[in-house]
């Protein structure tokens, strides 16, 4: 089979990289790149980070229009999103234009779960795009009274980002403990004691009965009755695969695109890659959905290379990674959080400073969390890559523990 | 050939060294050492992995 046409959907990291990947291949074929937005490809984890903060940040694009158009020959289909996918005359549908393609690449990506109720008010927003970002950024210089709802990672970081504005912030969780699909109970609760830490209130185990205001947004209420005035509302209570335009395409849709170790979704010459896949990773045996950067980085390559040259299609296989910056601290996991055990193996989380869990399925090491562990987190990765023991992990712990003791006490000397 | 580091970009995630650790490892401080920097032919794949693999795009190979 000769692919003289690749089609990528879906123009965020993964998209690009797919692009990249196949010219780099030496795939001399035309590609085509649909994206939603009007937006050439950006960045997203400094939407909630670095260029929330700072009001001077240029967009994150990561490749000039230029670049994109005659360095890698791509063209671009941006501000209007895939309607519909025919995979018996192989074309992607795009409003009233038809694309053709001999391999297809789909990274649609997720979207925001929105709160009911609150379509019409100003002053709500979710946080997945730059335009979201330039929002809340605008309502944040204009010294919004903050309520967060949802204390994942992208609320958590928006909080910690209002709070060092000096604002006044409120994140509000339905969940007793944050953050437990992602790292599990224990280390939920202990991460969120950061923002107590901080100078964020936090109330979790509290729903939202309503968010009231005429035309815009003035206060929060919640089941108790408790009533939270607030300029800006950040909703991040999480996402759901962009799979809707997908239907009747004979594409198999369960939480995602499901897809096989190669990232192929089973129909003749389709792939997926990024946070609407469900591939299984052959590192754990497992099927998973990431939504982080590093799976739609590798994920949106490999599927590319692997739609290019089905014949030679690899399994891709990662231990998943993600950080989040809050405040001072720097979250780092690695791995998968389902564990039979979580251990804490330095540090204290009642305190500042460096903290390390490991996570234990049977007799293997499945994940890592530090807090402040830059130095430990990635030996931890090379590790559970390797199939690690949960023994080995744990002596390799205790070596690091001496090790930074030795290094103290020369400090200390000196 | 060589790698080089852009230490105004890197941000110290660390996920070069889980590719190339014999090259790249983030010290106590949460920042970036460079522990060597020629990279022999056996090396190149997974330098090019950890290029790839960097979300600041602070990392180079220079021929």
């Amino acid at each position: 089979m000769t692919v003289r046409s690749l089609v990528v959907v879906g123009a965020s990291l993964a998209g690009l990289r797919a692009v990249e990947a196949a010219r780099k291949a030496g795939f001399d074929g035309s590609i085509t790149l649909v994206g939603a937005e009007p937006h050439l490809p950006y960045d997203r984890p400094p939407l909630s980070k670095g260029f929330l903060a700072a009001s001077d940040d240029e967009p994150p694009h990561f490749r000039t229009e230029e670049v994109l158009r005659d360095e890698l020959g791509v063209e671009l289909v941006l501000g209007e999103a895939a309607t519909g996918l025919d995979t018996d005359r192989r074309v992607v549908r795009v409003g009233d234009r038809e694309i053709g393609y001999d391999a297809l690449v789909i990274a649609t990506g997720c979207r925001l779960r929105t709160l009911p109720g609150t379509e019409h008010l100003a002053g709500v927003h979710g946080l997945r795009t730059l335009d979201d970002s330039v929002a809340v950024r605008s309502a944040l210089e204009a010294g919004a009274r903050t309520v967060v709802i949802g204390a994942g990672f992208i609320g958590s970081e928006v909080a910690a980002g209002a709070t060092r504005r000096g604002l006044d912030v409120t994140i509000v969780e339905a969940l007793p403990t944050p953050l437990v699909r992602a790292t599990g109970t224990a280390m939920g609760a202990a991460i969120a004691g950061l923002h107590e830490r901080n100078g964020t209130r936090l109330l979790c185990g509290t729903g939202v009965a309503a968010v009231e205001g005429d035309g815009r947004v003035e206060r929060v209420v919640l089941d108790d009755g408790t009533v939270i005035p607030a300029d800006l509302v950040v909703v991040g209570i999480g996402v759901v695969p962009s799979t809707q335009w997908l239907e009747g395409s004979g594409v198999t849709i369960d939480d995602g695109i499901v897809c096989d170790e190669t990232l192929w979704t089973g129909v003749p010459r389709v792939y997926a890659a990024g946070d609407v896949a469900s591939w299984v990773n052959p590192v754990f045996g497992t099927r998973q959905r990431m939504e982080n950067w590093t799976a739609a980085a590798e994920q949106g390559a490999a599927a590319a290379r692997n739609a290019i040259a089905p014949d030679q299609a690899k399994p891709y296989a990662t231990v998943p990674y993600f950080w989040s910056d809050w405040y001072d601290d720097r979250i780092q996991f690695v791995g998968v959080p389902d564990a039979d055990e979580v251990l804490l193996v330095d540090g204290d989380t009642e305190t500042a400073g460096r903290w390390v869990a490991l996570y234990r399925r049977g007799d293997r090491l499945v994940g890592a969390l530090t807090v402040n562990g830059q130095t430990e987190i990635m030996k931890y990765r090379v590790m559970i890559a390797k199939g690690a023991s949960w023994d080995d992990a744990l002596a390799h712990a205790e070596r690091r523990r001496e090790l930074a003791l030795v290094k103290a006490g020369a400090a200390a000397g000196a | 050939m060589k790698v080089v580091v852009d230490f105004e970009k890197c941000t110290g995630l660390g996920i070069c060294e889980s590719m190339a650790p014999e090259f790249f490892e983030v010290n106590d401080d949460g920042e970036l050492v460079l522990l060597k920097e020629d990279i022999s032919d056996e090396e190149l794949q997974a330098v090019e992995e950890a290029v790839a693999s960097c979300p600041t795009e602070a990392l180079l190979i220079r021929s």
